[in-house]
């Protein structure tokens, strides 16, 4: 007997009708040609020009640490009282810079937010280069970079381990365990996608490479199945880290008792600070990207004022911790608590003060604005100018504080030298490099997610598959 | 779609698996064996410029390690003794012996003999003879049978682990004051030894020193 294959579609109201997140009423094959286009035309010649540059910062980079290892940690602006300088403050920047990345693909994941499917990919892609270039930093300031290994709790022949009560300790483990699940859920991720680019391989060397990583996928309902169960578990084991990662670089801070540091509202805070620069920095990423690889339609404009929306929020949480600290340091009656705020504003760091000030209160409350929002440029230079803020304000947090001690006799004025600023930039090289190979060899969207946000893959949506005669028969 | 990879792949993770684990196991353990110095340090046994027999010198003819080492009860350092001292016997005993020609020259010109130093601790650890011997730390404890030995040899591996094994459990070594400078000296058991030991450990208010500045300053 024939069984009707007309089913009933029931069409919302229009004020209840999303807008769908790809624009244009994009199909499905347009997306897989979209992103793995990318990887597939003759490199663009600004790719070369911005991998050029990268590289050669990168070598800077390398050479710099190079410099250091060879000639010790004097080479470095470092002197009493000011041991954490430049490194330290790169070193949480970097770190914070990360966050983005887990808080898109594990916490908007299990809120169900669709709309990370389109900048999950590149934000986790941004947070594995940003903790690489985090994790240089601690290990090089150690001064003997050949005895790192001892910050692992190794067996050995001198019978020591690490001190377990040290939060520089956690920090070893926290930031570890960090990039270790960000790179498996960055690749758990990438799996369906690397078999959609190997089945699309026309060269017999993209086919072995893109065919090893794929790890044989063959999109069947068992191996879906699979993913979809590991991605839901690693989605639950990132959720705590977002949090707790940041929190444990902040009691680096907080465990020691100067005033400045020691606070109990720096976990919260500094999380809070880590998203809203991991976010600046995905704006800065992605904004030129979607021009640059033409992916308007699936990196809308809502995804960005989203994205702005974020950092809104976040900024306006950093913004609400400097104020309670500077109440709490009055509230206190402890001097050195007040003194270390006041010198703060306007002590001989003022400047780097109201620039952290001026970029991570003021400027993010542009976002109210839907002009602000919808106009691409602008939103590109405020989220520079985000990132610009928080690294201020880590350089205000380390240096102020070390900078003014108890003592006046210890008291100091902390300069970086050239090394300390080519290193940094280097690390901007590293991050660069690696970020401009992924563009161009990895799929910078998760196709497969993507696709499965749009209104074709509901099976009862007039697009979907219902129409042709559906799931069902 | 054509097959990219042969079948017989389906098994490499598997073997990459457990070649990787092997790997590791190798090297850890061959880190543990050849990396510490239980292995680097222990048998370290240079030919010494004058084939000075500790064996000859303390089991057959009965001197005391004091009589060469003096300061090992005064100073944070145990001497090598000045060949004059050699001199106050073997300007007798073995008088024209060519093995003691150097012995001869140095006391005459007073050059030192070039005697190669075999028991070395890092320059920032602080090791003090004096403290050790004067409170029941047997020369044998760290030196190993000297008095047995016709050419010396590093007995022992002084890594730290060595020295924090003693620092942290002093009963199971310290022993009588009279016998520090009997190297053959043995406790009558093992009960007795941790009975003694923690007894003068008590008296002596030896204290389990572990903080950094204890060694290294």
């Amino acid at each position: 007997m024939q069984v009707s294959t007309q089913v009933e579609v029931p069409v919302p109201p229009p004020e209840l009708a999303r807008v769908p997140l790809v624009a244009n009423n994009r199909p499905l094959g347009w997306i897989s040609d979209a992103v793995a286009r990318i990887s597939e035309i003759k490199t663009p010649t600004w790719w070369w020009i911005a991998f050029g540059i990268s590289f050669t910062m990168m070598l800077v980079c390398f050479a710099m640490i190079a410099y250091l290892m060879s000639t010790g940690v004097g080479v470095w602006g470092l002197g009493h009282p000011v041991m954490w300088g430049w490194a330290i403050v790169n070193f949480v920047w970097w770190i914070g810079i990360g966050h983005a990345g887990t808080l898109i693909s594990a916490i908007l994941f299990l809120l169900r937010q669709r709309w990370r499917t389109a900048v999950n990919r590149a934000a986790e892609a941004m947070t594995i280069f940003a903790v690489m270039c985090a994790g240089i930093f601690p290990v090089i300031h150690v001064g003997r970079i050949w005895l790192a290994w001892w910050l692992f709790p190794l067996p050995n022949a001198n019978n020591i381990w690490p001190q377990f009560r040290s939060p520089l300790m956690w920090d070893v483990f926290a930031v570890s365990t960090y990039f270790t699940v960000s790179v498996l859920f960055w690749y758990l991720g990438l799996i369906p996608d690397l078999a959609v680019y190997r089945d699309r391989a026309r060269t017999k060397v993209r086919q072995f490479l893109y065919g090893l990583f794929a790890l044989g996928w063959t999109g069947s309902n068992r191996h879906w199945s699979n993913y979809e169960k590991a991605y839901l578990i690693l989605a639950g084991l990132s959720t705590p880290l977002v949090l707790s990662v940041h929190s444990i670089v902040s009691l680096d801070f907080a465990v020691s008792q100067l005033p400045g540091w020691h606070t109990t509202i720096f976990p919260p805070y500094f999380v809070a600070g880590a998203i809203f620069s991991g976010f600046g920095m995905v704006l800065t990423l992605l904004i030129p990207i979607r021009k640059l690889c033409g992916l308007e339609d699936i990196i809308t404009k809502r995804h960005v004022e989203l994205m702005c929306k974020v950092t809104l929020a976040t900024g306006s949480i950093v913004g609400y911790a400097y104020g309670m600290e500077v109440f709490i340091a009055w509230y206190s009656g402890n001097p050195y608590e007040r003194y270390a705020f006041w010198n703060r504003a306007f002590g001989p760091y003022w400047w780097a003060y109201w620039i952290m000030i001026a970029c991570n209160v003021v400027i993010p409350q542009l976002f109210w604005f839907r002009k602000v929002r919808q106009n691409m440029l602008v939103v590109w230079i405020l989220s520079v100018l985000v990132n610009v803020g928080m690294w201020f304000e880590r350089f205000v947090i380390v240096v102020t504080t070390l900078a003014r001690e108890f003592l006046p006799a210890n008291w100091g004025f902390y300069a970086p030298t050239w090394v300390d600023i080519c290193t940094y930039l280097g690390t901007f090289g590293l991050f660069f490099t690696f970020f401009l190979l992924f563009m161009r060899f990895l799929p910078v969207i998760a196709i497969a997610e993507v696709k499965g946000v749009t209104p074709q893959a509901d099976p009862h949506h007039p697009l979907g598959g219902a129409r042709e005669g559906g799931h069902h028969g | 779609m054509s097959d990219i990879f042969p079948k017989w792949t389906n098994k490499l993770p598997a073997y990459l698996l457990a070649a990787g684990a092997m790997m590791g196991t190798a090297v850890v353990a061959g880190v543990w064996y050849y990396f510490t110095p239980k292995y680097t340090r222990v048998g370290y046994q240079p030919i010494q410029p004058v084939s000075f027999s500790h064996h000859i010198h303390v089991e057959q003819l009965g001197m005391d390690c004091r009589y060469c080492h003096t300061g090992v009860e005064k100073s944070s350092h145990s001497n090598i003794p000045a060949s004059t001292l050699c001199m106050n016997c073997h300007n007798q005993v073995l008088k024209e012996d060519p093995r003691l020609a150097l012995v001869r020259e140095s006391a005459a010109t007073g050059k030192p003999i070039p005697w190669v130093w075999i028991h070395k601790t890092p320059d920032f650890v602080f090791f003090n003879h004096a403290v050790h011997v004067n409170r029941g730390i047997s020369c044998v404890h760290c030196h190993g049978q000297i008095n047995l030995m016709d050419e010396v040899q590093h007995a022992k591996p002084l890594s730290m682990a060595f020295c924090l094994d003693c620092h942290r459990n002093p009963e199971a070594f310290i022993r009588p004051p009279d016998q520090v400078f009997n190297l053959n000296w043995q406790p009558e058991s093992q009960t007795k030894q941790l009975a003694d030991g923690a007894r003068l450990v008590r008296e002596w208010r030896v204290e389990k020193l572990e903080n950094c500045s204890a060694c290294h300053r």
